[in-house]
């Protein structure tokens, strides 16, 4: 036990209600560092409310979560300063509209960690840059497609050098031409090491970026394994049914 | 998105179009339906018995000069008033509504202040305030407040209409989806910083309309301050009138405010018409 690495991330039987129904139900899930986790599961299962609780957006009801083996979701914890630690990027991208692209992208490192606006917008157009986006710097989001809207969103979370990055079903509000861009971009970060948490629809791209998948359902981690066997091979039989409709849908 | 680009111009060339053909009998009816109107008003007043008696009480050229130095003079001290209030109330309000916008238990005791600051400010009309903090502070004498009727007035329509304007910006406020606090606070501002950077700017261009509404009706209701004896546009000539019995004055200071509000007002419907227009092309 003690020689096993600590993990980066663990939630610990973590309870969540919103009112009177019950969305995370003893959650309990572990992800090292550099892995790349995919959460799928049909709407309400929790993926969403595990990853807005991950970075202390939503008080947690009952259990414990940990980063680096540290909880914090304890009483006292820096709220702000856990938050710098992991990157979230949204579904509906969230880019502030009254702010350029530029502006959006370093405004956590101007405000929250008071870095000199200079050396934020340098390491911010690098980024930008980067991800195809360099002449998009001084747009507005609504100028801009979606798709850019949400690779700048990716950005703005990657300014603090997170140590983890949860990404909150970030296809799912783009128009089918533009997933692939913002797809692209996820990849190239999981080359590049990052300990990554995906709730995602795009089965093809779990399968294909994943080193682990998480069948969440009634709020827990039903069952979890490389993509190859829980896509192959699923155990349980919730897993089973819930393949077989996306795979009539034709998203896998 | 080409084909709405394509789409919207002929449709508004067709309604235009309907515009043109209907154009000139539209005209002329509405020619002639407004000089039947105000010609038929305007004669029915002109030919009633007693108009000889109310044009020379209510429209003297002569009193209207006389009175109008002295007037004008005390319309001043109103365009003060708007002008001072007009720099307090944004701040007042803001600061309200903010207090009440902040989350968490902690701030729960900030947050009751906020709402019973509105509710009482909002419950008082408007006049009585402006009576009871002029006479009744200045009466206190307390030491080192001070006693000019002046103040208290426009302490009373600053708090008046703070706590108006503070549940416009919060309306704003409450309009800014909720993910944009998520997303604010994901970066790891503090919730004051995700309120000033990225909730309030949107919050603010949100209600500015209404803001304006708020800046018109400001601008008469300074007027209220006469109550205290305050020598003001309205009480100039109240005092010129009870002296000469004639009303003229009171059309001198109808006069100066209409100079003032009609001009706002006509600004206050091309920015809001503007702003409509801005915004309806900026959802690419």
């Amino acid at each position: 036990m003690s020689d096993a690495p600590t993990p980066k991330l663990e939630l610990l039987d973590v309870h969540k209600r919103y009112g009177e129904r019950t969305v995370l139900d003893g959650m309990s899930l572990s992800i090292d560092d550099h892995e790349v986790v995919c959460l799928i599961g049909p709407s309400g299962c929790g993926k969403s409310t595990l990853l807005r609780c991950v970075d202390l957006l939503d008080p947690i009801d009952a259990g414990a979560i940990h980063l680096d083996g540290e909880a914090i979701t304890s009483p006292g914890i820096d709220a702000n300063a856990v938050r710098r630690r992991i990157g979230i990027v949204f579904q509906s991208f969230n880019l502030f509209p009254h702010m350029t692209v530029l502006d959006n992208v370093t405004l956590g490192a101007r405000r929250a960690q008071r870095r000199d606006r200079a050396d934020a917008e340098a390491q911010a157009r690098e980024l930008l840059d980067r991800f195809g986006l360099g002449d998009k710097v001084d747009e507005y989001p609504n100028r801009i497609s979606g798709g850019q809207n949400q690779r700048a969103a990716i950005v703005r979370a990657l300014m603090t050098d997170p140590e983890i990055l949860l990404l909150d079903e970030v296809t799912s509000a783009l128009d089918p031409e533009l997933v692939g861009e913002v797809l692209g971009v996820i990849r190239e970060l999981a080359d590049r090491g990052l300990t990554m948490v995906l709730a995602t629809h795009e089965m093809g791209f779990a399968r294909d970026v994943a080193h682990r998948v998480c069948f969440l359902h009634e709020g827990r981690v039903l069952e979890a394994a490389p993509p190859d066997r829980l896509f192959g091979d699923p155990q349980h039989e919730r897993t089973r049914q819930f393949l077989q409709r996306v795979t009539e849908a034709g998203r896998l | 998105m080409d084909d709405e680009r394509t789409i919207a111009p002929a449709r508004e060339s067709a309604l235009s179009g309907f515009f043109r053909q209907e154009g000139a009998r539209a005209g002329v009816i509405a020619v002639v339906s407004t000089v039947v109107f105000f010609g038929g008003a305007i004669l029915a007043v002109v030919n009633s018995p007693n108009w000889p008696r109310v044009r020379s009480q209510f429209f003297n050229g002569e009193d209207f000069v006389e009175a109008w130095p002295d007037v004008l003079g005390g319309f001043w001290l109103n365009v003060q008033l708007f002008f001072w209030s007009m720099l307090l109330i944004p701040v007042v309000a803001m600061v309200v509504a903010v207090m009440r916008s902040l989350r968490g238990p902690a701030f729960a005791p900030i947050r009751l202040l906020s709402v019973v600051y509105t509710d009482v400010f909002r419950g008082v009309p408007l006049i009585l305030l402006i009576l009871l903090l002029g006479f009744g502070v200045p009466a206190l004498q307390i030491s080192g407040l001070p006693t000019s009727a002046t103040f208290w007035g426009l302490a009373a329509l600053t708090l008046s209409y703070s706590a108006y304007t503070a549940e416009i910006y919060r309306s704003g406020i409450d309009a800014v989806p909720e993910s944009q606090r998520s997303s604010a606070r994901s970066l790891g501002l503090t919730q004051m910083q995700a309120l000033r950077f990225a909730i309030l700017p949107q919050a603010v261009r949100n209600v500015v309309p209404a803001l304006m509404n708020t800046v018109v009706s400001l601008q008469k209701d300074v007027a209220l301050i006469s109550v205290l004896g305050v020598r003001d546009a309205t009480r100039e000539a109240q005092i010129i009138t009870s002296r000469t019995f004639n009303y003229t004055p009171f059309l001198v200071a109808t006069v100066l405010f209409l100079a003032v509000s009609i001009p706002l007002t006509r600004y206050v419907d091309w920015f809001t018409a503007r702003d409509r227009r801005l915004r309806s092309q900026a959802q690419v």
